[in-house]
């Protein structure tokens, strides 16, 4: 059966890309045992802009860890593009995660002895891409950062913004479905943090799906779709924004 | 794709602090014992052979046993040999001529200067020739002595020499000399040889020897020239037969000793071997401790770099991939501790070298060991590496969510 073009780029649209199904995350401290997360159900669709709030404590972090195959929930699933991570293990998860996630961190987390270049070509050697063409990858996503008369700066030779400029580049590297932002703004003033948003709203246009771990509901409310309400590691409400 | 792990390693290299290079000095000392001895060894080697003199490795010497304390070859000797075991000797079907040999102190006096040296005398007839040739002398000033010759001697090039004759005074061709209190007249300089006997020897004629120093028919050595190095093992063999029949004396129970050069080297190469296996092995130890300088290190740049580490893992970095930047940054940790001491090892060999020949007068040149350079570079990178193996497996295995909370 043909469909037009319209029609699949709508299917994509409704597709999932991350489940989390009654997911689980108990800590063990020893005596106690800590149920970070429990019984989590989350649904995430291809091209969604969606934010994760929750107050410190909330479980907000682990479930970001989870949908980012950093850790595996102590039960339940996780769909990533259909295909649960639940029980991979770390070097499986990190050739996923390397290529299907792409981070960005309140801190920014850049490597400080790398130039931005080559911040930004680190994670396509992980994926084994040629010198060459993570070279020239690395020049473009720069360049589309507005950052490409700081390509060989180290990152104690940029500011904030323009850190979390590489950083977002670097996320970008080996073409991700999703971009998962901690905290992104956290650590800029409102004026650089909007610069960066507007990024983020670009790729979201260009089909990216964005998950955005944030504890300001302004931000969420401002950009999201949805915006997930965790407390007590359960999913507290959904909000969804009327008009995209 | 893992060759780029090298660069990556090298600049985590760089920013690291005196502290790691510190850690190195036990992996820097080590090689430079080992580097420095094994050369400076090489050197030595060489420097006693030269010392031997006798030029030619198709010479057999033959000493008469029993030396008591000290002084020239064959003094204090019980029962010495003869001008007629040479005679016997030579008419061995083996052996192309024998020479005996008189090697005796000498009291020399000159510029007023009182100093005791070795003479050698030089037969007459035909074996003053071979006797040239085994010793391997040439005049560099003057002549060589000739049959007929009276009070007249040849000296070493060194005993010329005014800053090494001890007479303060440089001796020419023409001038005067006493030995044992009568004078002779110097009609030749020998040229350099780099051995510290031949270079301050007196040369005079076996009759002129003989009636100075009022010497019978004893000989010291006698010098034997084989008529093939491929029968030098049999040569050596009639050689001792016969002097058993001369002397009267058992298998088992010579009273005399036939050195061939090679028996007469291997003795002391394999005393020189023998300390630097000693070296290496004191050596081995140091760097045994450097490695553990680079575990430690390694552990401790792990603990710092943790948040690195998670970093990466975050963002694809596989468990092999965090285990071989930091395997290799071991490596090169210790090739670099491998390099200084390769470079100093070197040194220290070229200096000692240049100190061997300032003391003995010889001239050795000195070789840079390239084989033991690199092999010692790759060993060093072996270490550091071997060293870095758990630090590095401590850095895979990270969790990733725990290491980004650093």
């Amino acid at each position: 059966m043909r469909t037009t073009k319209s029609a699949q780029e709508s299917k994509k649209k409704e597709e999932l890309i991350i489940q989390l199904k009654d997911v689980h995350k108990i800590y063990d401290m020893g005596e106690s045992k800590v149920h970070a997360l429990d019984s989590l159900d989350l649904k995430i669709h291809r091209g969604e802009f969606v934010a994760i709030m929750g107050p410190s404590g909330s479980g907000k972090s682990t479930a970001m860890n989870l949908v980012g195959s950093l850790d595996i929930p102590t039960k339940g699933a996780i769909y990533l593009d259909h295909h649960n991570i639940a029980d991979l293990y770390e070097s499986d998860l990190a050739q996923i995660r390397g290529k299907k996630i792409g981070f960005i961190f309140q801190q920014f987390n850049l490597i400080p002895n790398l130039t931005a270049k080559e911040n930004v070509m680190l994670p396509m050697l992980f994926q084994g891409v040629s010198y060459e063409e993570r070279q020239k990858k690395a020049e473009e996503l720069l360049k589309l950062v507005e950052l490409d008369d700081r390509m060989d700066h180290y990152p104690n030779q940029l500011s904030g913004g323009q850190q979390q400029r590489v950083a977002i580049a670097r996320s970008l590297s080996n073409d991700p479905e999703v971009i998962l932002a901690d905290e992104p703004t956290g650590n800029l003033d409102t004026k650089t943090g909007e610069i960066v948003m507007e990024f983020l709203n670009k790729l979201n246009k260009e089909g990216k799906t964005i998950i955005m771990v944030t504890h300001s509901p302004e931000l969420a409310q401002k950009h999201a779709q949805i915006v997930y309400w965790i407390k007590d590691g359960k999913l507290e409400k959904t909000t969804r924004k009327k008009s995209r | 794709m893992r060759s780029e792990y090298f660069s990556i390693a090298l600049r985590n290299l760089r920013r690291r602090g005196i502290r790691s290079w510190l850690t190195l000095l036990g992996i820097v000392i080590g090689i430079i014992a080992v580097v420095s001895l094994i050369s400076l060894g090489d050197g030595l080697k060489l420097a006693v052979n030269s010392q031997f003199g006798v030029s030619s490795t198709e010479i057999i010497t033959i000493q008469a046993g029993g030396i008591s304390g000290f002084g020239a070859p064959g003094s204090g000797v019980v029962n010495p040999l003869t001008e007629s075991d040479a005679t016997a000797i030579e008419k061995l079907d083996k052996i192309q001529y024998a020479i005996p040999r008189r090697i005796e102190t000498l009291r020399m006096e000159y510029n007023n200067k009182l100093v005791i040296g070795f003479g050698t005398d030089v037969p007459e007839g035909e074996k003053e020739k071979f006797m040239y040739e085994t010793i391997d002398v040439e005049a560099q000033k003057g002549r060589l002595l000739q049959d007929g010759d009276t009070n007249k001697v040849v000296i070493g090039y060194d005993l010329a020499d005014p800053d090494k004759n001890g007479f303060s005074k440089a001796i020419n061709v023409g001038d005067s000399i006493s030995l044992q209190g009568k004078t002779y007249r110097v009609i030749g300089i020998l040229k350099k040889k780099g051995s510290f006997i031949f270079d301050k020897i007196v040369l005079m004629k076996t009759p002129e020897m003989k009636k100075l120093l009022n010497l019978g028919e004893s000989v010291d050595i006698i010098a034997a020239k084989v008529v093939s190095k491929d029968v030098m093992v049999q040569a050596k063999k009639d050689i001792e037969k016969l002097l058993r029949s001369r002397r009267g004396v058992k298998i088992g129970h010579e009273d005399f000793e036939v050195s061939t050069p090679e028996a007469a080297l291997s003795t002391v190469n394999s005393i020189l071997t023998g300390v630097q296996i000693f070296i290496v092995l004191i050596a081995s130890i140091s760097i045994f401790v450097g490695a553990i300088g680079i575990v430690n290190t390694m552990t401790t740049s792990v603990l710092e770099r943790t948040k690195e580490i998670g970093i990466m893992k975050a963002i694809g970095a596989k468990n092999s991939d965090i285990f071989f930047q930091f395997f290799i940054e071991a490596g090169m940790l210790g090739m670099v501790g491998g390099l200084i001491g390769v470079l100093l090892g070197l040194s220290i060999g070229f200096i000692g070298i240049q100190g061997i020949n300032a003391f003995i007068g010889a001239q050795n040149p000195f070789k840079i060991n390239w084989i033991l350079a690199i092999a010692t570079l790759f060993a060093s990178f072996a270490i550091g590496s071997i060293a870095g193996i758990a630090p590095a497996m401590k850095a895979a295995n990270m969790n990733p969510v725990e290491a980004l909370r650093k």
